[in-house]
Parts: C-alpha cells; sequence; structure tokens
C-alpha cells in the first residue's frame, strides 16, 4: 500500500518538474502562433488558428542580419577554437617537458575567471586599435575564454590513447605532424563532436561580451537584438515571441541531435566516463 | 584566419624534429598560449594596473577604498550573497530529480531530456521569456487567479521585496538540469551491486538513498556546489540585464556585481572604479576554487572519482 502511494508520489515529482520545465517553453512557441487579441484573451490556450504573421514581422525586422552575425561569429571561434585546442592539447600530452602540470593546473583555474573581470581592459584595448564593433576582436576573446576547457578536456582524452600506437607510427618514420593528422585526430572524432557542440552553445548564447564589443547596429549578435526586442514589441507579444523562437530552433535542434555528444561534454569535467 | 596560419606554420617545423628537441612541445602549444595569453594575461595585468592608478598618476588603494565604501557596490555584494541561497536549493532538487529518474524505469530519458532542456537556452530568450509570465498581469498571476489562488499573485518582477527572490526561482529553474544530468551520470557509472546489496538487506528509499547513494555521490556534489556558488557570485548578469533592462531595478534591488562592474565602467565612466570591484570579484571567485580545492584533498573525494 504505502509502496503503491510512494510509486505515485515519485511520478507525480517527475512530472511535475518536466511540465515546469517544458511551460515556458511552450509558451514562447503557442504565443508566437497567436494573434496578439488572440494572446491576450487565452494566453496558456493552444494556437486554435495558427498564423505566421509574428514570423514575418520578426523577419521583416534586422532579424535576419543579427542571424547571420551570430552564425558567422560562433562558427569562426568554434573552429578556431577546436584547431588551436587540438593542436596544444596534443603537445601537452605527446610530450613531458618540466612545468606542464603547473601549466594545465593554471589553465584549468582560468575555467572559473568570470568574463566581466576581463571587461575594461579589453575594451580599452579595443580602443586604443579602433577594434570596437569588429568581429576580429569578439571572436579572439571567444577563443581565448574556451580554449582553457577545450584544452584540458582533449588532453585528458588524449591521454587515453596508447602509447604504443605512437611509438609504432614514429618507429616506422612518421613524422609528429602526420601522427597527430594519421593517428590522433581520426581517434578523436568524438570528443571533438562533443567539444563543438559544448562550444557551439555557448558562444551562440553569450550576451555579455557581445554587447560591450558589438554597439554597431550592423554588427549586432542575436542575443543582443533580441533583448531590445522586447521594449519595441512590447504590444506585439506574438513578435517577440517569434523573435525567441527562431533564435532558440538552432540551439534545440543541436541539443535534439547531439544531446549524447553534449551531455557526456558537461560530464566530462565532473565524471570519468558514463 | 589564424587557423590556417597556425597550422601551417607548425608544417615546415615538422621536417626538422631532431633539432628542435626539448622545444617541440612549445611549438605545438604557442598558438593558443598567445591567445590565452592575451585574453587572461594581458588583461589581468592591465586590471590591477588600472585599479591602482587614478588619472595617470599612481593612487595606491584608493580606488579600491572608494569602491568598497560605495553603498551601490555594497549593495550588490550583498544581493551576490543572497543568491548563494540557490546552491542548497539546487543540490537538494537535483539530488532528488536524479533518484528518481535513476529508478523510473518508463520514460525517464523523455524526463531527462524534458529537465536538461532549460539548460540550453539562451538566458536572454529566458529572460523575456520570464519578463512576460511574471508580469503583473502576466500569464503566471493570471493562472494563479483562474485556479482561485489570487491572493499569491504579486508583482514578481516590479516589487523590489520580491524582484531578488525571483530572480533565483529564475536561475534555480535554469540551472537545476546541469545538476540532474551531473548527478544521474555519476548514479548510472555505479557498480549496481552496491544498490543490490543494501535493497536486500531491505533498505528503503531514505535510507538507502541516505546512506548507500548519497555518499557516493560526494565528489560530484562537491563539484556542483562549487560550479553554482561561482555562478551566484559571478556569472549571472545576463540575468539581471534581460529581465531589468540593465538597470537592475526596480531601484537598485536586483544589482549584482557584474552589473555594477558593466554600469560604472560603460555609463559613469569610471574605469578605475570598475576595474578594483573586478579584482574584487575575482578574489571572490579564487577563494571558492581554493577553498573547494582544500576541501577536495582533506576528504580524499576526487572530481574524477
Amino acid at each position: 500500500m504505502t509502496r503503491a502511494l510512494g510509486r505515485v508520489v515519485k511520478h507525480a515529482l517527475l512530472v511535475a518538474a518536466t511540465a515546469a520545465s517544458l511551460a515556458p517553453v511552450y509558451v514562447m512557441v503557442s504565443a508566437a502562433l497567436k494573434t496578439q487579441p488572440t494572446f491576450l484573451a487565452h494566453p496558456w490556450g493552444l494556437p486554435l488558428h495558427p498564423t505566421l504573421n509574428g514570423f514575418r514581422s520578426a523577419l521583416a525586422d534586422q532579424f535576419p542580419r543579427w542571424f547571420a552575425n551570430s552564425v558567422i561569429l560562433t562558427s569562426a571561434s568554434v573552429v578556431a577554437t577546436l584547431t588551436l585546442a587540438a593542436l596544444a592539447g596534443w603537445g601537452f600530452t605527446r610530450w613531458d617537458f618540466r612545468g606542464r602540470d603547473t601549466l594545465l593546473g593554471v589553465l584549468v583555474s582560468l575555467m572559473v575567471v568570470p568574463p566581466v573581470v576581463l571587461l575594461v581592459p579589453l575594451f580599452v584595448f579595443g580602443v586604443k586599435l579602433g577594434w570596437i564593433s569588429t568581429f576580429r576582436l569578439v571572436i579572439l576573446i571567444y577563443v581565448g575564454l574556451m580554449l582553457p576547457f577545450s584544452i584540458y578536456m582533449l588532453a585528458n582524452f588524449f591521454r587515453t590513447i596508447p602509447r604504443s600506437l605512437i611509438e609504432a607510427a614514429v618507429c616506422d618514420g612518421a613524422s609528429s605532424w602526420s601522427v597527430f593528422r594519421r593517428i590522433v585526430l581520426p581517434l578523436s572524432a568524438a570528443p571533438l563532436v562533443t567539444l563543438a557542440i559544448v562550444n557551439l552553445l555557448w558562444v551562440w548564447n553569450e550576451l555579455l561580451i557581445a554587447l560591450v564589443f558589438l554597439q554597431d547596429d550592423s554588427k549586432k549578435t542575436l542575443m543582443v537584438g533580441i533583448t531590445g526586442f522586447q521594449s519595441r514589441y512590447s504590444l506585439n507579444v506574438p513578435v517577440i515571441m517569434s523573435g525567441l523562437t527562431l533564435a532558440t530552433l538552432p540551439v534545440v535542434t543541436l541539443y535534439v541531435f547531439g544531446q549524447r555528444y553534449f551531455v557526456r561534454g558537461l560530464v566530462s569535467g565532473a565524471v570519468k566516463g558514463e | 584566419m589564424n587557423v590556417s596560419g597556425a597550422v601551417a606554420a607548425d608544417r615546415p617545423h615538422q621536417r626538422r624534429r631532431v633539432r628542435l628537441g626539448r622545444l617541440e612541445p612549445l611549438v605545438w602549444i604557442a598558438p593558443a598560449a598567445c591567445v590565452v595569453l592575451f585574453v587572461f594575461g594581458y588583461s589581468m595585468v592591465e586590471l590591477v594596473r588600472t585599479a591602482l592608478v587614478y588619472q595617470g598618476r599612481w593612487a595606491g588603494l584608493a580606488n579600491f577604498r572608494l569602491t568598497l565604501s560605495d553603498s551601490e557596490f555594497r549593495t550588490a555584494v550583498e544581493h551576490n550573497a543572497r543568491l548563494l541561497i540557490a546552491v542548497p536549493l539546487l543540490v537538494a532538487s537535483a539530488l532528488v530529480l536524479a533518484i528518481l529518474l535513476f529508478e523510473a524505469l518508463r520514460g525517464w530519458r523523455f524526463h531527462r531530456a524534458a529537465i536538461f532542456l532549460p539548460y540550453v537556452l539562451p538566458i536572454p530568450v529566458i529572460g523575456v521569456i520570464f519578463g512576460q509570465l511574471l508580469e503583473l498581469n502576466g500569464l503566471l498571476n493570471s493562472a494563479l487567479r483562474s485556479l482561485g489562488l489570487g491572493f499569491l499573485a504579486v508583482d514578481w518582477l516590479g516589487q523590489p521585496r520580491w524582484a531578488l527572490w525571483t530572480m533565483t526561482g529564475v536561475i534555480i529553474w535554469k540551472e537545476l538540469g546541469f545538476g540532474v544530468v551531473l548527478l544521474l551520470a555519476r548514479l548510472l557509472s555505479l557498480p549496481m551491486e552496491t544498490f543490490e546489496a543494501a535493497r536486500i538487506d531491505g533498505a528503503r528509499f531514505f535510507r538507502l538513498h541516505r546512506y548507500v547513494t548519497v555518499p557516493q555521490l560526494g565528489g560530484v556534489i562537491a563539484f556542483y556546489v562549487v560550479v553554482e556558488a561561482i555562478t551566484m557570485v559571478s556569472w549571472v548578469f545576463n540575468y539581471v540585464y534581460v529581465m531589468t533592462n540593465g538597470q537592475g531595478g526596480p531601484g537598485d534591488a536586483t544589482v549584482v556585481s557584474e552589473l555594477y562592474i558593466y554600469q560604472t565602467a560603460f555609463q559613469y565612466q569610471a574605469p578605475e572604479v570598475a576595474a578594483s570591484a573586478a579584482a574584487l570579484l575575482f578574489g571572490a571567485t579564487l577563494l571558492l576554487i581554493i577553498l573547494f580545492f582544500r576541501v577536495q584533498r582533506r576528504t580524499g573525494v576526487g572530481i574524477d572519482d
């Protein structure tokens, strides 16, 4: 009897947590498909007469430009990060040199430095060089911020590659570069995908740095753009929600298809294996 | 871009491998090291320099004194401290949900995916949605009223008394999924025999988890506590900025240290004060991470085991 009751309570708790997690997302998507009057009358109701007007207005605004800016920034900084991190991670794993563990330790502690701490000096630097509202400075900062975790994670993975494999190749006369290209990289597809997904989500969702360093209207990212959307369309909630839905779509797609990899990436800092 | 540059630069060195000798790892690490040194190294040095100088002249600790005596700064720090209340709440709820998911046989993957979803959503998106939900005549209050709970309907983000607590709730909503996934992954990696043995001995839900499960999760819980404590102290800018239109309002009810740094630097044009506040914030996060390593060493539980 108490067993059955316990089971009901447990299940109810799970269902409640799931409902609470999904409710705001439901509100976003359903409101995007309504008209303003329907939204005001039935904010929680299903969109019985779905309309795409909200999406149309959002897309007619500067939305596509912001979207494109976010895509450029995200892809460039993630590609650069993966490349540099793979090289450095292998450098840390393949050779045992003095101070290696100290360097890795410093790298790990850099993961917790809050970006706001770096804001003032980097901004002054950007002003001096006239690099405010340019992608190159923001990409540089993003890459720098993503590198500590990326190097740490890849170095941890590279350590699991059997040494005999590398030594056999070296005996056959392979150069360091071809060992890296032909052996290490092909074995590292899974961690590289994981790292790419974790980093893609981080850059796409980043607000603070984009806000400070990309002030020019033509350079704004999606996250900065939708933050301003809110006040501009305060009388037309479906347009706001359409914009939010479009901004979330790539993230959710990535999450749905890369869930395995993503979870593995987040957990890798805390738990070995899964 | 610098990607192809880095790759191409490495190639010629490899053929001269023998001569490179001990310097070889440097070549591999150098490109990444340059970026990290610029973003972190240069910034930190400049930060400290800015904090110690006023109008080009050495100011000693005067800027720090100025920052510490600013009542706005103290309010901001106090708000960060109050946000720390979210940490035990997060750990407790994540623990319960992870255990429930671990025990539920049917549909746990769906529940896990749903509970984890908030963690991947962009904070600006979440902030705007919750802004709509939590208005005085917003969706939450209209739902409460239609359920006959109208007395619970308050101006969640508009009243100084409630705004920071509302913010705490939104942050918990978003951060919870991370803890659940973390703890669940650890639970799934434990040998099943541990639980079987205790079950055969007749341990029931609470006793089983209190004495068998929770001790096994010690390392992961410590890790989660540190990550979330650091989040509450130094990574909540986005929530506040989006939900209060960058003001930290109503009044200064939701000003946090990051917003204080942002405002003093870019709205009040006082980089010295902003820099010394940033240096203090950095010190606080450093303290947290050192504390973590201390605890880890003493208890002997690594995040890796």
